[in-house]
């Protein structure tokens, strides 16, 4: 009784920090534009299926491919064993599902445990790889301080979940061997039917339980903290990778977005259309400079970064030393994002044509977009299919439309196109080639 | 002549097949109308009737549009498409992937619609359907060669086996760089780079890819783009490595390879 009210106590309150972490996420993506997702759905719902739920992107490199996927699995099988502790928390009863089950319930649970130990394995390989193995997308400037606090804190929340378990089966286990209490039969697991005698078979009973409790309730609350903390995390993505698939453009890599805005100025100023007579005179400002400009596309992407690196790793400016880096970029948005959002709900700025005086260009300098070659590997390289490419080139257009600034090695590119209809200022006739 | 207007044809009466874009590299920089000069004999070859634009053609708008300068882009795509519509083109080809791109993805947008192949495409299809037959034993014959994938036409478009085709038929021992296809590393010049100077760094661009194929023990390196061959020269300049390793275009590697008949 006092466990069931505890635990109710204490879903209660990680509910509702929940709550309000995903809803801060969840309006802080409604500040961008809002925008139609074109193309088929069928298509959309390919990638879901291919890209975020059979992580098909993942497997260009092998390795990290196959220990992610059993995290992964692991974390999405473990969601069958988390109704049976909801059920358990809320009603009281002590493995509710075992004695309807038989047989079937012996086989999930085995099935988890499995997966537990390779995901235990892979994650203990994964901290390796981060702490010690110092791969270099692990190190770049962008991931001192808190974005690599938050990658070890996940790792060392998995391993935590997986001791849990095993603290819970195990114990159980022993406690059916010497028939204590309420204990059901639950068949033999893979795992916990000899590592739990093996742990815990030399402890007193009292011992026992008290180790079964502490897993139960380890478990379950750290499931909890995950919960409540995933909004402030990069490892946001393990939910926001499904959205983030489906709402991936579907379009050529190379294509990029229209202006329609600015077509239909030029086409005026060609004579190919007439002005609208009701159009304000003032035109409005061009590509994106904060985060209202941005699409809720880009913002739902920067919110599933899951900052692997894999884009600044394939960068060829960032490969060669450029201060351009794909990953900054996304991170530099889900900041400014967070800050926005944070000044509104403080009340220190209205949302309502809302200016702290700040923009993404406090964070992302002309040196880092105008590095770009615009060259799509880091569109290539993100395993959900998020693109850093688009809002680069959205910051360009604000810089080059709006500020009227950008290179000046571009300024005699411009005039010759303009001027001349070439890239270069030619003297000679386009055709000239042809008369030799 | 190597190569008529639309504007000529149409004097004549005539309308051609296609449309070559030669682009503003293929126009004015000296090594890419090399290309431009062999595209223009291999179709002569095949008898295929191709126009080019002459001095109707602009600027695509390509390094406009990546630079942020969307207003340029506009006019410039909206007084080729005026020229192409009026003369009521069909079918391109590009000698660039960069024009490429912007003709078959952006231009629909601004109301141009045309089939928009790039040259590596064509050469394949003459040489599959038997229009172009290429000699046995040709001058790349077992050459130890490599493939650069232009950014615009890999990854842009995802054309990866068209441009490799074409090399199967010159029976050469292609040698992949680790870094191809979806994974190709760019030369360094697309996103109007090819106009401005490098950002501070450690390196430029083009050297990492040019050790990147040196390090395949090539003697050739194949690529199908303007910018991307003078990066890749550049950069095999910069190395010393000018003399012993050569930059083609596929075009010119097919141009020297035709059967006689």
């Amino acid at each position: 009784m006092l466990q069931s009210i505890l635990f109710i106590a204490v879903l209660s309150a990680s509910g509702w920090f929940a709550w309000k972490g995903y809803g801060r996420v969840w309006q802080n993506i409604r500040r961008g534009k809002s925008v139609s997702a074109a193309g088929s759905s069928a298509a959309r719902w390919r990638n879901v299926l291919l890209v975020a739920f059979g992580q098909k992107k993942m497997f260009k490199n092998l390795l990290p491919a196959v220990l992610h996927l059993f995290i992964y699995v692991a974390f999405v099988i473990t969601q069958i064993e988390l109704i049976e502790i909801m059920v358990d928390g809320l009603s009281g009863h002590h493995r509710f599902f075992a004695p309807h089950l038989g047989g079937f319930y012996t086989f999930v649970i085995s099935f988890i445990e499995i997966l537990s130990v390779l995901a235990f394995f892979a994650t203990l390989i994964f901290l390796a790889r981060r702490n010690l193995l110092r791969v270099p997308r692990f190190h770049k400037p962008e991931m001192k301080g808190w974005p690599f606090r938050d990658a070890n804190l996940i790792l060392l929340g998995e391993i935590i979940l997986i001791v849990g378990i095993f603290c819970m089966n195990g114990g159980d286990k022993v406690l059916q061997s010497r028939s204590v209490g309420h204990y059901a039969l639950t068949g033999d697991f893979a795992i916990s039917s000899w590592l739990g005698p093996a742990l815990f078979g030399s402890l007193p009973d009292q011992a026992v339980i008290a180790v079964e409790r502490f897993g139960w309730w380890l478990h379950i609350l750290t499931v909890f903290g995950f919960l409540v903390y995933l909004p402030y995390s990069k490892h946001l993505h393990i939910l926001l990778a499904f959205p983030n698939t489906w709402y991936a453009r579907l379009t050529p890599k190379g294509q990029l977005a229209n202006m329609p805005d600015i077509q239909k100025e030029v086409r005026i100023m060609m004579g190919l259309e007439q002005p609208d007579p009701e159009a304000p005179a003032e035109l409005p400002e061009f590509g994106a400079n904060d985060i209202f400009s941005l699409s809720r596309t880009n913002l739902l992407q920067a919110y599933s970064c899951t900052e692997c690196g894999r884009c600044t790793a394939a960068c060829p400016a960032n490969l060669t030393g450029k201060k351009l880096s794909p990953r900054k970029i996304m991170m530099d948005v889900r900041d400014r994002t967070e800050e926005v959002g944070r000044n509104i709900s403080a009340g220190t700025y209205p949302a309502a044509e809302y200016n702290d005086g700040k923009s993404l260009f406090d964070r992302i300098s002309p040196e880092e977009l105008h590095a770009c070659t615009t060259c799509n590997a880091c569109v290539e390289a993100c395993p959900i299919l998020i693109n850093p490419l688009d809002i680069i080139l959205q910051l360009r257009r604000y810089e080059i439309l709006t500020q009227s600034a950008g290179p000046a090695d571009w300024l005699p590119m411009f005039n010759s196109i303009e001027n001349n209809g070439a890239a270069w200022a030619m003297s000679e006739d386009r055709d000239a080639w042809r008369q030799e | 002549m190597l190569a008529k207007t639309y504007a000529e044809y149409q004097s004549e009466g005539k309308t051609p097949e296609i449309l070559f874009w030669v682009g503003c590299a293929g126009s004015f920089d000296a090594r890419a109308q090399k290309v431009t000069r062999a595209i223009c004999e291999i179709l002569n070859h095949v008898g295929m009737e191709f126009a080019i634009l002459g001095n109707e053609e602009r600027c695509t708008g390509d390094p406009a549009r990546r630079a942020g300068n969307e207003f340029l882009f506009q006019m410039t795509a909206m007084m080729n498409i005026e020229t192409l519509n009026m003369y009521g083109v069909k079918k391109i080809v590009t000698a660039c992937p960069h024009c490429f791109n912007i003709l078959k993805n952006e231009y629909p947008e601004l109301g141009g619609h045309y089939e928009v192949v790039h040259h590596t495409q064509l050469l394949q299809d003459l040489i599959h359907s038997g229009k172009l037959q290429l000699k046995g034993g040709g001058s790349f014959k077992g050459k130890r060669i490599t493939y650069h994938d232009s950014c615009y036409l890999g990854r842009a478009n995802e054309i990866y086996e068209a441009p490799r085709a074409v090399l199967e038929a010159l029976d050469t021992d292609l040698t992949e760089m680790k870094r191809s296809r979806k994974n190709g590393l760019c030369c360094g010049a697309g996103g109007a780079q090819m106009w401005k100077e490098d950002e501070p760094g450690d390196k430029r661009i083009n050297t990492e890819r040019v050790e990147e194929a040196l390090s395949t023990g090539t003697e050739v390196i194949a690529a199908n783009c303007p910018f991307c061959i003078t990066m890749l020269q550049d950069g095999l300049k910069a190395k010393e490595k000018n003399e012993q390793v050569m930059v083609y275009d596929l075009s010119e590697m097919i141009l020297n390879n035709i059967q006689d008949s």
